[in-house]
């Protein structure tokens, strides 16, 4: 379907594309066997200048050339997870870790971590969950207490994208802990911080490419400087953080989904059975048209999102959750049909769609269940009708 | 550091026709890429020019769609690109098109060095390069595989060559054809593909170069293609196995024998 792209956002889309021939897709089945994280890979995009695409020029980024920076963002993402969504989660969860700052940073902090992010000398990463704090993000344990003009930060942080090759966190800490969710705060922590390390590297399913890590906070000494917004925001920052995100995850999915269906219908236009392409079988053709179908619902959805977006609408978190929800489930319907496509071959590692049904998985989990997207529609749909605002 | 790279577009096939009766390629209908070659060439300019500061120039000789490879050009990092078209220069052979390269390069006036991939895919001669030397009167090393040192005098570089590698200087101005070896191309940036898209690319004729019409060309190029075919390879060959003393007495009767032939 042709979505009207502007030339900048095609060129986006050229430019992840070459990046995942030439240096993606040789080394995707190894980065997902070693599980080791695409350091060089993400160096050639901030070569060519992708990781300033959602920060404004006034930060050093591009993001008033694509009209924002959030559909710039799903179009890169798309494009990268077609390839490997390991890959291409390394990339996104950086626009995730900037998104506090971005949103509800000082202009001080802007102005001091935006540009290294833009540039893509520095990385970064968000963290919010923990062991015992994942859907239900009001019960975050990690303690961050005032001392003079500073905050003593105590805690663990789990299944943080990122973690251990970003430089620059953002990190949600309890600072009232009689407030509940009211009582959690953003701050930002540098790597090298004393009293910051990293726990263990987590072996995953899918998305191996990624690195996904503990934080590990001792007496851990941040300048107060580093709180985003004020003391009792950090619940409402990591809300607004993740509305801006869901799309980048729904674009993730989309790709994952797009790389199956090419991967799928090329077999199946190759693969000879009973004399014909299995191709010629309204058994897989059907199965090809479903996904087919379904990829593009999930795109009209995610685009029209990111757009809204970019327009500068204020609310946008229903349409967030959906465009998540839709395209993630797709996702793990599509790659397991591409799976099924592929038959024994398809079960086998020297193809590429095992791994792609692996990483579609991970998209319905984080960033909020599809389960947790589902009540956060839900209770739209509800508030919406209460209100005589439907529509 | 003003450095030219000069580039070629070519058809980006293998599957290109031949023309059986004039012996010529058809490039009509296949699509056009930037010679892969001068990728490499392109590449070390902007290397160095990361280094040592200056401009890279990109120019190519051909019809106006040959801009595209221009524009590529100027999206992985060239600072200005020039497009040499004119009805004059059609037909120009490997002679004619060295020369009105040169002309061009002269006419750019303070230019240090000029470089160029090894070869074009698609003529093969490797001629172009050299030629422009030529033309030029400057010094050239040809098939770099590595650039040592360049420097506002000199530059020091490695050619590979058959069986080994020559360290060769020069003096600047200088002419070098590059090989794949020397470094990996960089990848488009989104800042040089929109300047590419926006740049303004300046067109110089045969009038802008001074080009008299027997200068370039068909009419300026004296080579003609007779015939195109596959070489017939060489078959068999002996093996004598046996001390060196007696496998030497073997070769020297057989090269003795063939000089009497």
């Amino acid at each position: 379907m042709n979505y009207f792209l502007s030339e900048e956002l095609n060129d986006i889309r050229e430019l992840c594309s070459d990046i995942a021939e030439k240096y993606i897709i040789p080394v995707r089945a190894e980065l997902d066997e070693e599980n080791r994280f695409p350091g060089e890979i993400i160096k050639v995009m901030a070569d060519s200048d992708l990781c300033g695409i959602y920060i404004p020029e006034e930060f050093g980024g591009s993001a008033e050339m694509f009209g924002g920076g959030s559909m710039a963002l799903c179009v890169a993402t798309e494009e990268l997870s077609k390839a490997c969504g390991g890959v291409a989660v390394s990339f996104a969860a950086n626009a995730l870790g900037a998104m506090p700052i971005l949103i509800s940073g000082s202009e001080e902090q802007k102005r001091k971590y935006l540009p290294q992010l833009a540039s893509g000398e520095k990385l970064a990463a968000f963290a919010l969950t923990e062991p015992e704090a994942g859907s239900d993000a009001g019960g975050v344990k990690t303690r961050a207490v005032k001392d003079g003009d500073s905050y003593v930060l105590n805690g663990t942080k789990q299944w943080i994208t990122n973690g251990g090759e970003a430089q620059i966190y953002t990190v949600i800490a309890q600072t009232d802990p009689s407030r509940g969710a009211r009582g959690l705060s953003a701050f930002i922590v540098e790597e090298g911080t004393p009293g910051f390390s990293y726990g263990k590297k987590e072996d995953k399913m899918g998305i191996r490419a990624s690195a996904t890590r503990e934080l590990i906070f001792e007496d851990c000494r941040v300048p107060a400087g580093n709180l985003i917004a004020r003391e009792g925001f950090g619940f409402i920052v990591a809300m607004k953080t993740l509305d801006r995100s869901r799309p980048g995850v729904a674009a993730q999915a989309l790709g994952i989904a797009q790389g199956a269906l090419d991967e799928a219908a090329r077999y199946a236009s190759e693969r000879v059975q009973f004399g014909k392409r299995i191709d010629s079988f309204q058994g897989v053709q059907f199965m090809l048209a479903d996904m087919a179908t379904q990829i593009e619902a999930a795109r009209a959805l995610v685009y029209s999102t990111a757009r809204m977006i970019d327009a500068g609408e204020r609310k946008f978190e229903k349409e967030s959750a959906m465009a998540k929800v839709f395209a993630s489930d797709v996702a793990m319907r599509v790659t397991t049909d591409a799976v099924q496509i592929l038959g024994g071959y398809g079960y086998m590692k020297e193809y590429p769609v095992e791994k792609m049904m692996r990483d579609a998985k991970i998209t319905q989990i984080y960033e909020g269940t599809n389960q947790i997207q589902r009540s956060v529609i839900a209770s739209a749909v509800i508030k919406e009708t209460a209100a005589g605002s439907r529509g | 550091m003003r450095m030219v790279v000069a580039v070629k577009q070519v058809p980006d096939t293998a599957e290109v026709r031949i023309d059986e009766e004039r012996g010529t390629l058809i490039r009509e209908g296949v699509p056009s890429i930037l010679n892969p070659f001068d990728e490499y060439a392109l590449e070390e300019a902007l290397k160095w020019r990361d280094q040592l500061g200056g401009i890279v120039t990109v120019v190519t000789m051909g019809p106006p769609q040959a801009e595209d490879v221009l524009r590529e050009a100027i999206s992985m990092g060239a600072d200005e690109a020039i497009l040499l078209s004119d009805r004059a220069f059609a037909g120009a052979d490997t002679w004619a098109t060295s020369h009105t390269l040169a002309r061009a390069v002269a006419k750019m006036g303070d230019v240090d060095v000029v470089l160029t991939g090894k070869q074009a895919i698609d003529g093969d001669t490797a001629q172009t390069g050299p030629g422009i030397a030529a033309s030029l009167d400057w010094p050239q090393i040809t098939f770099v595989g590595k650039v040592r040192e360049l420097n506002r005098e000199t530059i020091t570089a490695e050619r590979y060559v058959e069986g080994g590698c020559e360290v060769v200087r020069s003096s600047l101005p200088v002419v070098i054809t590059v090989l794949k070896d020397a470094n990996t191309p960089r990848l488009p940036s989104l800042r040089g593909k929109m300047k590419a898209r926006k740049m303004e690319i300046p067109v110089w004729g045969a009038a802008d170069l001074e080009l008299a019409a027997e200068e370039a060309g068909l009419d300026g190029s004296p080579t003609r293609v007779v015939r195109i075919m596959t070489p017939e390879t060489a078959a068999g060959g002996e093996i004598h196995r046996g001390e060196p003393d007696e496998l030497a007495r073997i070769i020297v009767d057989h090269l003795l024998g063939k000089e009497e032939e």
